[in-house]
């Protein structure tokens, strides 16, 4: 109960923040295709994704989520078709707006505060202006006593709020996640989930991929179900769990193995 | 066997005496094998580096190359550099041969390879776990070098040590391109080869300890650092 009243406290707060826009978006893709050896591991006819809530990206193992958010990204060239941000194309200044938290996160051989300054630095931010926002991100993330020691020393829930973090300090207009908490336990999980929707409440577009059914319903403002490298629906997330459209999504959530 | 014996006993004397002229040859030694190391990581590092990361047609074929030139027979860059450093020759100018200077050039040539080849690998296997966060980080493959150098600092220096150990051990180049003049060019293993040969078994035998003694510390000193960056994740 308490968990529905705060999530509609959530959507009336955020909603004006979405309103304003955020300028990247609409992602547009059309035709986009990532084949290897001909066979097409993703293949989206046509994918528009607006400001708002957070996009989550469900569906099986091996279905292309985590392929298409690398496309998406830019860290992975598609074989065809195209992206554009706003109508541009994907380019130097687009991805410099963008930020990815891997599903294991990968830590710089450096201490935890040096982690964050890492990424504010390649991010162009003089060091005077890098040092008190490391400090506010350490206090975010709650890593503050643990900010000389080596990050991978941390344990996999502070080294996963380490590497969100560390996204969310260069301040992105879209932030990729990648089953971010795919191996954490509960606790370490609302942590990341609290950073996530603090960021969407910003105004910070959210995609992300998951295949936790509840942290989807927790998150989501609309689901893209993904089959087999093929967008099977994309539906706003209240009806994506009371009805989906899709056979698949169907299948999917009645807990099916969907093959 | 008498003989025996007493060559290990002088050659304790002399290095519990501080026989002034062993010091310096082991001086002379340690100085131009550290210089040729630090020359030598000042280009191959950066170069194994790129070649780690950088993807070109041929990459396949300059990695093997970089690898084979790991097992340069040092008499073989003894001869080459002699002949460059010669008066004939197209470094002759630079008046080289028979000084330190020379010594260190060869053994630059001999450790480059080896600590290129050796960072290669080490920073190839860093780059895998590192790509995908530094492109999305928005830092290129050959930006992303330096990052990758200070990230890989503990297990480059195995790298290094394995092309100091190279370079003090080696007799082939130096004893070419030095002369093995005394006072000037002579350092452990080239006076450990001339004495041999001279029958001055005792001084061979002290400078033979140190050299073991050295790579001793050498391997300790690795194994401690090791150690130490694992504690912190960082190896």
């Amino acid at each position: 109960m308490n968990q529905m009243i705060a999530e509609a406290d959530f959507v009336n707060a955020t909603a004006d923040k979405h309103a304003q826009g955020n300028p990247m978006l609409p992602l547009a893709a059309s035709g986009l295709r990532f084949a290897i050896n001909g066979r097409a591991l993703v293949d989206v006819e046509a994918l528009d994704i607006q400001p708002g809530m957070p996009t989550v990206i469900m569906g099986p193992n091996g279905a292309g989520k985590s392929l298409l958010l690398r496309l998406l990204h830019g860290l992975i060239v598609p074989s065809s078709g195209s992206i554009t941000w706003a109508g541009k194309p994907a380019g130097k200044n687009i991805q410099h707006n963008q930020a990815m938290v891997f599903q294991r996160p990968v830590l710089l051989r450096r201490s935890v505060a040096a982690n964050i300054d890492y990424a504010l630095k390649v991010h162009g931010i003089t060091r005077s202006e890098r040092q008190p926002r490391v400090e506010t991100w350490l206090e975010k993330a709650d890593l503050k006593p643990l900010a000389r020691q080596p990050a991978r020393t941390l344990s996999g829930g502070e080294q996963q709020r380490l590497s969100l973090a560390r996204a969310l300090a260069v301040e992105p207009q879209i932030l990729f996640l990648d089953e971010p908490t795919a191996s954490l336990d509960p606790v370490s999980t609302q942590a990341i989930e609290t950073l996530i929707r603090d960021a969407s409440d910003r105004g910070t577009k959210i995609i992300m991929v998951t295949h936790d059914p509840g942290q989807a319903k927790r998150l989501a403002g609309e689901v893209i179900f993904i089959h087999r490298g093929e967008i099977s629906e994309k539906t706003p997330a209240k009806t994506f769990f009371k009805s989906p459209s899709s056979e698949q999504a169907r299948a999917f959530l009645s807990g099916g193995l969907l093959i | 066997m008498h003989n025996f014996a007493s060559s290990f006993i002088y050659a304790a004397q002399l290095l519990l005496s501080g026989d002034p002229e062993l010091w310096a040859i082991v001086l002379l030694s340690l100085k131009v094998s550290l210089s040729a190391v630090g020359i030598a990581a000042l280009i191959g590092m950066p170069l194994g580096a790129a070649l780690a990361v950088a993807r070109f047609p041929g990459r396949g074929a300059a990695v093997i190359l970089v690898n084979s030139l790991m097992g340069l027979p040092p008499v073989v860059v003894g001869l080459l550099v002699y002949l460059l450093l010669s008066n004939a020759g197209p470094l002759g100018v630079l008046q080289l041969l028979y000084t330190p200077g020379a010594m260190i050039f060869a053994q630059v040539v001999l450790v480059t390879p080896i600590i290129a080849a050796l960072t290669r690998q080490v920073i190839e296997d860093l780059d895998s776990e590192y790509s995908e966060q530094l492109r999305s980080f928005g830092v290129s493959r050959l930006k992303s070098v330096p990052t990758l150098l200070w990230d890989a600092r503990y297990s480059l220096l195995t790298a290094l040590l394995a092309g100091f150990g190279r370079a003090v051990a080696e007799v082939g180049a130096v004893i070419i391109v030095g002369g093995n003049i005394n006072h000037v060019t002579r350092v452990m293993t080239t006076t450990i080869a001339l004495e041999t040969s001279k029958g001055n078994l005792s001084l061979a035998l002290a400078l033979g300890f140190i050299l073991i003694g050295i790579a001793i510390a050498v391997n300790a000193a690795l194994g401690m650092l090791k150690s130490t960056a694992a504690r912190s994740a960082y190896a």
